[in-house]
This record gives structure tokens, C-alpha cells and sequence, in this order.
């Protein structure tokens, strides 16, 4: 088992906490694993990303051109990340906010409306864990148990209520590519 | 805490440092080391006598450190190329003082400004000396953030040892990913009193100087840190051999271009191509003998760089007569693909193990 | 009827001769420093940064804890020793060109930051050791190796008054500019070290004595007329004085104060 992962969008999106605690888990499973953010210069356009390797051995590099999985939350970043996916790579979009939708062919894309479904469950911002969810349905990276448990270590045990509705949220991403 | 913890490059050297006994870090804010100046604003002062010191220049901050070390107190700090071409002054002072100090060069693209990407730009600088006069410094190139920790620690200890200023090379990759860590226990600290100034007490005053009028006296002390570099060179090198024992073609490479190099042999081997790599964890004192032992066995050497090729005088020095060398880099901060490295040892192998060298 | 020692070296002096110019000033500073360590019974405790310049060999003649420094760098260097050891007395000695050119960023900072040290400002208008170069503190008109001319406002600029400047610092306690040029002003400086290492012993943040100093064989002059010269010249540039003395009382409520 090998995979790389790009996660995209803008500041404030949680873009950076998605991947953190992907990262977060694989290792918390056995993996050995990177997390490579974005930094710098280009974090001051507001943009930010992040490359997740996980895999049984030894990791070369932490970058990837080409990852297997590419979670989009925001337009810029499907046009800057949509090519370098992996022919029969997964794309994971946020459709709440990304209209346009990428013209490869040979990609599996989902479309996740996770800002509505965060709404619907109260907060907003738990739009990239719903995403997160659905992103744990079709990859199978860890177990959304050992997800949650990472998600609780990262968060601290101070934030009870915000974890109660991250349960909710993630459980409503991971049943909406599960029954469509 | 013993248990494995997820953290950047940056703060684990910071944790490390901290860890290994370090209660004064003084620096200046340069990407893409940020992180390691901030951590150490936060933790370093929750240490008993914690000093953390955002300095004026990052000339101030290694003199800043020059003075802490002085009295006793492990002291480091740590900044990105251009930041450590100021603190050269500082940490030609350390080695002519004899002080031990430990300073993070966290390489970006150069020359001049540069960018803030990932690079190996630095080599010459770091291992030469960097600043005026006779002298070098130990030079540590962590490939992994495991080795970031450790080699923090060992760091402390070695410029300890030796009371001389040690670098640790990384660059803006290695400081910004995250890898699970593990911290070792830190040795217990040895260092005599002797070393320390602390004030006269009732006794002898002391000083601490490198400058030496007497051309005589100053030859005499050029000397007296030879013979210990010298033994610094018998002692500590310390490399990595990754697949080398049937290898035809040895890669040659340190820090994240190891890392590139590991991803290339992973794809070369299924290949039937006997790539290995040999990484140099020192970098000055450079493991020589070394890499010239497997020249016994390997005739093909190819030194890997994110840079312009400056480790590979040092390869050549090990080599040259032994092996035939190449050289493959990218400078400016552009951190090369596995697959693109793969390429280029592809075309190389065959050129070198084609049917008519094999025989 | 025995005879009585009515004067004798500092026992915080070394038993070295200076080798400094004859009517230099910084023996007398040196000396000055001594008696105060004496005075306060620090020598134990004190730990000094020389400059490099003239007193570069400082270390020679003072008897404490000494570690050289890089050109300018002394305040940096002095910031790192007193961090770690707030309870030794820890004091820079430096030149103009140290503390006013090269190292004024240092100097500044520290100032700034309010470090409890005593920095030991020796101005003499020269670069001494180099052989009589302009300094920053070269006075206007004034005739050195790199300004044959005289310095003019218009090609090197004014020189720095380092106290005046210090001043608005608001983490300096005590600033004063003193001078070694006559016996009335010898025992003003010495009292100026003696309250600067006071303050330092009382927490009480950044001081400066700046001491103008005769620089005989670089002014090209007798020691008789070079502390004239000061009198007649250096003064007039720079006017001696406290500049700046924060009540202890005002101190403690706040105002300009340094917390340590």
C-alpha cells in the first residue's frame, strides 16, 4: 500500500487540518507517512494546500506529481491540481462553492456538496470533515474509528461540542458516497 | 513523552534542542525556518532559565549565542541561507573561541535572495569553514525527521565534545514536512566548569580570545585545532548504505536528494537495474573511506544534488582513480522527481553496465 | 613615623604594563573600572567584552572574567552572558567605531530592550588602532587619514552623539558623557562607572557612560594639548553631562522603566 494525496483550497477552509489528521491516523495505524504544506509566499494569497504520503515502507519523497487522490475544496484549486492527478485517480470536489467541473475523462470524480451538508448539521465549518468522510468511503486509507481518535488527540479534550458535531459530519460524508 | 508524535522538521528540532539540555536560542525570522523560531518562543521559556531572543540581525543572534555559550549554557541558533551567511562573522568566533554552539541552517533557494524553496546551496559554505581563517565546522544533513531529532541532540553533544560549532543542514523541505518522531532520552551532560565563564569568584580571571597577535602563538593555535579536526575526521563520519552491496551504479546524495534517490532505486530495481545509495550523514567530516571502499565493488558513482554539484568535490576526492563519477542536479530551490532521477540513472546504467562493459 | 599608602594599584588591575600611547585614555578608564570593581567588590562577579580596537587586549590589564568579541558585537555577546547569568555584573567596553558604525545596531537594541548591562563607551574621534581613520564621532572640520580634508556635513555627515540618541530609548536608565581630560572630570567619570555598575546591581536596565578620551598620537598632538583639545573641541560637539537619570521611585512606577 502507497498512496499520495493533495489536499487544496483556500485559508480557513481547513485545509491544512484535513490532511494533518489523515497524516494523524496513518500513523496512528502503523503507516509511515509525510505531511508537506504549502508554505511560504504563497501562503499569503490566501491558497493553501498539502501532500500526504502514506505507505507500509519507507517514504522517498513527501511530494507528489502525480498523487492518487486530489481533494479540491475551491475552483483555483481544481484548475491548478485537476492535471496532475493520476490517470484513474479519485478527485473529491466541494461542490457547494466549485461550479465548473474538470473535463478529464479518465478520473473518478465526486462531487460532494459538504458546505450544505455541514449546515445541515449545524456548523459550517465542519464542511471538510463531512469531505473527509466521503474521502475515507472510496479510499479506504484508515478507519474511520482510528480517524476519529486522531481527530479527538488533535483536537484537544477541551473541544467536546465541535467533536460531537465532527462524529456527525464525517458519519454524514462517509453515508453520502456510500448510497449513491 | 516516548510515544511516536506527529511534527514538522522545524519544531522537532526545536523539541530536540530543548529536550537535549538547550536554554538559549536567539534568531531572526527568515522562511522557511519560522516555525523553529517560534517554537522555541513558546517552549524554551517554559524551561528554568529558558532565554529565547528575537534578535536585531542574525548577526546579533550567533554573537548573542557566542555570549550564552560562553558562560556554560547550551545555546543555538538557527536561520535559512542568507541569514546564515551573516552569522559567518559568529561562527568564526565560535571556532576560534572554542565554544560550542549548535547553529540550524534551514537551506533555501540562492544566491542572494533566492527563493524560499528547498536547496542544497549551501554545501561549500557550510562545509568549508563559511567564514574567515582555518577552521571547520561539524555538519549534520538529517534525511528524515526522525534524524532531525536525533542529530539535534548528537549535535549538542559532539560541539561538547570538541567545544566547536556544529551545523545542522537541512533545507525547506525537511523543515516544513511532518514524519512521526519518536525523541530519544538525550545523554547526560558533560561538560567541565573550566570551559564556562561564570566570574572570577575569589580566584584566577579567565578570558576567552581568538585573537592572537604573535604570528607564532596564532600558528600554534591553528595547529592545536587541527589535531582535532583531525581526529573529528577519524571518529565521526557517519553514512547510510541503502542497497549498495550488489549495486552497479551508487547513487551519492544527502538529506532530501536521499530521499529522491531512495524513491528512484524503488522504481529501478523491479527494473533489474543494481542501483544502491550511499548517503553521507556527516557532511564535513565527510565519510571518505567510506565511499571509497565501495568503489571496490561499484565502478559507476553518481552524485545526486539539489545544487549546481559542490558535494561532488568531495565525491572526487573519494573517487577520483577508483570509479567513474557523474553528476546530476537542480538548482534554485527545484526539489527533482524520483522518476525524473530514475530517468537519468536509466540512460547512465546502460551507457555504464551495457553488454559490452559486462563482458 | 611610618609612611602611609595613600595611593597604589587597583587590586582588580593586573601588574602588566599598558601598552598604551603615552597620554592615551584608556589607561585611565581601565584604571577608573578597577577602582570601582574594588569599590563594589564585584571583581568576582564581573564578567567585560572588550572591543576590537585598542583595547582589544583589555583582558591584559583587568582582572575578571573576560571573552572577546567581534567588531561592534559586544552588547550581543554581553546579552547572551547576562540572560544566563543575571546576578554577575556584566559590562561592554567599547570604542567609537565599535559601538557608533559597525555595531550600532547592537548597541541600539540592547539599549532598546532594556538588557541590564553597563556599556563603557570610550569616544576618542579616531579609529585608533588602525592608525587615525575617520569615526563616526570624528568631529566637524576635523582632520583624520580618510578625511585629509576635514569632515564637511556634506560628504561624511555629522557625527553621532551616541548619549543624545540612547537617551530616547525608553530602555535606558542611566546615560552620561564624561571625559578623562582633567582631574575634575576624571573623578565625574569615575563616579559615572561606579553608578552605572549601581544600577546594574539594582536591576534597574540599560546604561551608557560615554568617557571622551585623548587620542594624542592619532590627533597628532601632545597629551597636554589633546586634553585641551577635548575642553576646546570635542566638547562643544559633545557636551558632558547626564543626559538621561530615571529616579529609582519613578522607575518603580512604571515610567521609562525596565522590568527585570
Amino acid at each position: 500500500m502507497s498512496s499520495k494525496t493533495i489536499f487544496s483550497g483556500f485559508g480557513g477552509q481547513g485545509v491544512l487540518m484535513m490532511g494533518y489528521s489523515l497524516a494523524h491516523s496513518a500513523m496512528s495505524t502503523g503507516y509511515h507517512t509525510t505531511y508537506l504544506p504549502s508554505y511560504g509566499a504563497e501562503m499569503r494569497g490566501g491558497t493553501a494546500n498539502c501532500t500526504i504520503a502514506i505507505a507500509e515502507e519507507e517514504i522517498a519523497s513527501p511530494i507528489s506529481s502525480e498523487p492518487d487522490y486530489l481533494v479540491v475544496m475551491n475552483t483555483p484549486s481544481l484548475y491548478s491540481f485537476q492535471n496532475k492527478l493520476t490517470s484513474g485517480g479519485l478527485m473529491f470536489l466541494n461542490a457547494s462553492i466549485i461550479d465548473a467541473r474538470p473535463s478529464r475523462q479518465d478520473i473518478e470524480v465526486y462531487a460532494v456538496p459538504c458546505g450544505e451538508i455541514a449546515e445541515g448539521l449545524g456548523d459550517i465549518r465542519a464542511a471538510n470533515i463531512v469531505m473527509m468522510g466521503a474521502f475515507l468511503r472510496k479510499t479506504a486509507l484508515v478507519t474511520l474509528d482510528t480517524y476519529l481518535k486522531s481527530l479527538e488527540t488533535i483536537m484537544g479534550s477541551k473541544k467536546r461540542k465541535a467533536m460531537e458535531t465532527n462524529t456527525k459530519a464525517l458519519a454524514a460524508g462517509y453515508e453520502l458516497l456510500k448510497t449513491s | 513523552m516516548t510515544e511516536k508524535v506527529l511534527m514538522s522538521g522545524n519544531h522537532i528540532i526545536g523539541e530536540a534542542a530543548i529536550r537535549a539540555g538547550c536554554r538559549f536560542y536567539a534568531g531572526y525570522p527568515i522562511t522557511p525556518q519560522n516555525e523553529l523560531c517560534e517554537y522555541m518562543s513558546e517552549h524554551i521559556r517554559e524551561q528554568e532559565g529558558g532565554v529565547f531572543i528575537q534578535s536585531e540581525s542574525e548577526i546579533a543572534a550567533v554573537n548573542m549565542v557566542e555570549g550564552a555559550a560562553s558562560t556554560g549554557a547550551r545555546a543555538m541558533t538557527s536561520s535559512s541561507s542568507p541569514g546564515i551567511s551573516l552569522k559567518q562573522e559568529g561562527i568564526s568566533f565560535l571556532a576560534a573561541c572554542e565554544i560550542p554552539a549548535l547553529i540550524v541552517n534551514i537551506m533555501r533557494g540562492g544566491p542572494g535572495l533566492g527563493n524560499i524553496r528547498p536547496s542544497q546551496g549551501d554545501y561549500f559554505q557550510a562545509t568549508r569553514g563559511g567564514g574567515h581563517g582555518d577552521y571547520r565546522t561539524i555538519v549534520l544533513a538529517p534525511a528524515t525527521c526522525q534524524e532531525m531529532a536525533d542529530l539535534t541532540m548528537d549535535a549538542f553533544d559532539l560541539a561538547d565534545r570538541y567545544r566547536t560549532p556544529v551545523m545542522l543542514l537541512a533545507d525547506g523541505m525537511m523543515g516544513q514536512m511532518m514524519e512521526p518522531v519518536v525523541f530519544k532520552e538525550p545523554k547526560p551532560r558533560d561538560y567541565p566548569d573550566m570551559f564556562m565563564l561564570r566570574g572570577a569568584g575569589g580566584g584566577k580571571s579567565h578570558f576567552i580570545r581568538g585573537l592572537l597577535l604573535d604570528q607564532l602563538e596564532e600558528e600554534e593555535h591553528n595547529w592545536k585545532l587541527a589535531r582535532k579536526y583531525a581526529i573529528i575526521e577519524q571518529r565521526e563520519t557517519r553514512c547510510e548504505y541503502f542497497q549498495t552491496e550488489d549495486a552497479d551504479v551508487v547513487i551519492v546524495a544527502y538529506g532530501t536528494s536521499a530521499r529522491v534517490a531512495k524513491g528512484a532505486i524503488k522504481r529501478l530495481r523491479p527494473m533489474g537495474m543494481k542501483v544502491g545509495l550511499f548517503r553521507p550523514i556527516t557532511l564535513w567530516p565527510f565519510p571518505m573511506n567510506e565511499l571509497r571502499k565501495l568503489s571496490e565493488k561499484t565502478k559507476y558513482f553518481l552524485d545526486f544534488e539539489m545544487s549546481l554539484g559542490q558535494m561532488i568535490d568531495d565525491v572526487r576526492l573519494a573517487l577520483q582513480g577508483y570509479a567513474d563519477i557523474g553528476f546530476f542536479g537542480r538548482p534554485g530551490g527545484v526539489v527533482p522527481t524520483p522518476v525524473e532521477l530514475a530517468n537519468i540513472i536509466e540512460q547512465r546504467y546502460f551507457k555504464n553496465n551495457g553488454p559490452e562493459k559486462r563482458g | 613615623m611610618p609612611m602611609k599608602k595613600i595611593f597604589s594599584k587597583p587590586a582588580s588591575l593586573k601588574d602588566a604594563p599598558f601598552h598604551y600611547c603615552p597620554g592615551c585614555g584608556h589607561s585611565i578608564a581601565h584604571r577608573l573600572l578597577c577602582e570601582a570593581f574594588d569599590e563594589l567588590d564585584i571583581r568576582g562577579i564581573a564578567i567585560g567584552v572588550p572591543p576590537a580596537g585598542c583595547a582589544v587586549l583589555a583582558y591584559n590589564y583587568l582582572d575578571v572574567d573576560m571573552i572577546e568579541s567581534a567588531h561592534g558585537r559586544g552588547p550581543a555577546v554581553a546579552t547572551g552572558i547576562k540572560r544566563m547569568l543575571p546576578d554577575r555584573v556584566v559590562f561592554s567596553y567599547q570604542g567609537d567605531g565599535d559601538l557608533a558604525a559597525i555595531g550600532i545596531a547592537e548597541s541600539f537594541h540592547a539599549a532598546n530592550r532594556g538588557e541590564n548591562i553597563s556599556v563603557f563607551f570610550i569616544n576618542n574621534a579616531v579609529y585608533g588602532m588602525t592608525g587615525g581613520q575617520m569615526a563616526p564621532t570624528t568631529t566637524m572640520g576635523q582632520r583624520t587619514t580618510t578625511s585629509p580634508l576635514g569632515r564637511s556635513k556634506e560628504l561624511e555627515g555629522h557625527p553621532v552623539q551616541v548619549c543624545e540618541l540612547f537617551s530616547h530609548l525608553r530602555g535606558t536608565t542611566y546615560i552620561e558623557r564624561c571625559a578623562v581630560n582633567t582631574p575634575a572630570n576624571i573623578l565625574k567619570t569615575k563616579k559615572a562607572i561606579l553608578k552605572s555598575l549601581q544600577y546594574q546591581i539594582d536591576k534597574r536596565g540599560f546604561t551608557l557612560v560615554e568617557i571622551l578620551s585623548p587620542c594624542p598620537t592619532n590627533w597628532k598632538m601632545s597629551p597636554v594639548e589633546a586634553c585641551k583639545w577635548i575642553s576646546d573641541v570635542m566638547t562643544k560637539e559633545f557636551p558632558l553631562g547626564v543626559m538621561k537619570d530615571i529616579p529609582s521611585a519613578q522607575q518603580k512606577k512604571g515610567v521609562d522603566a525596565h522590568e527585570q
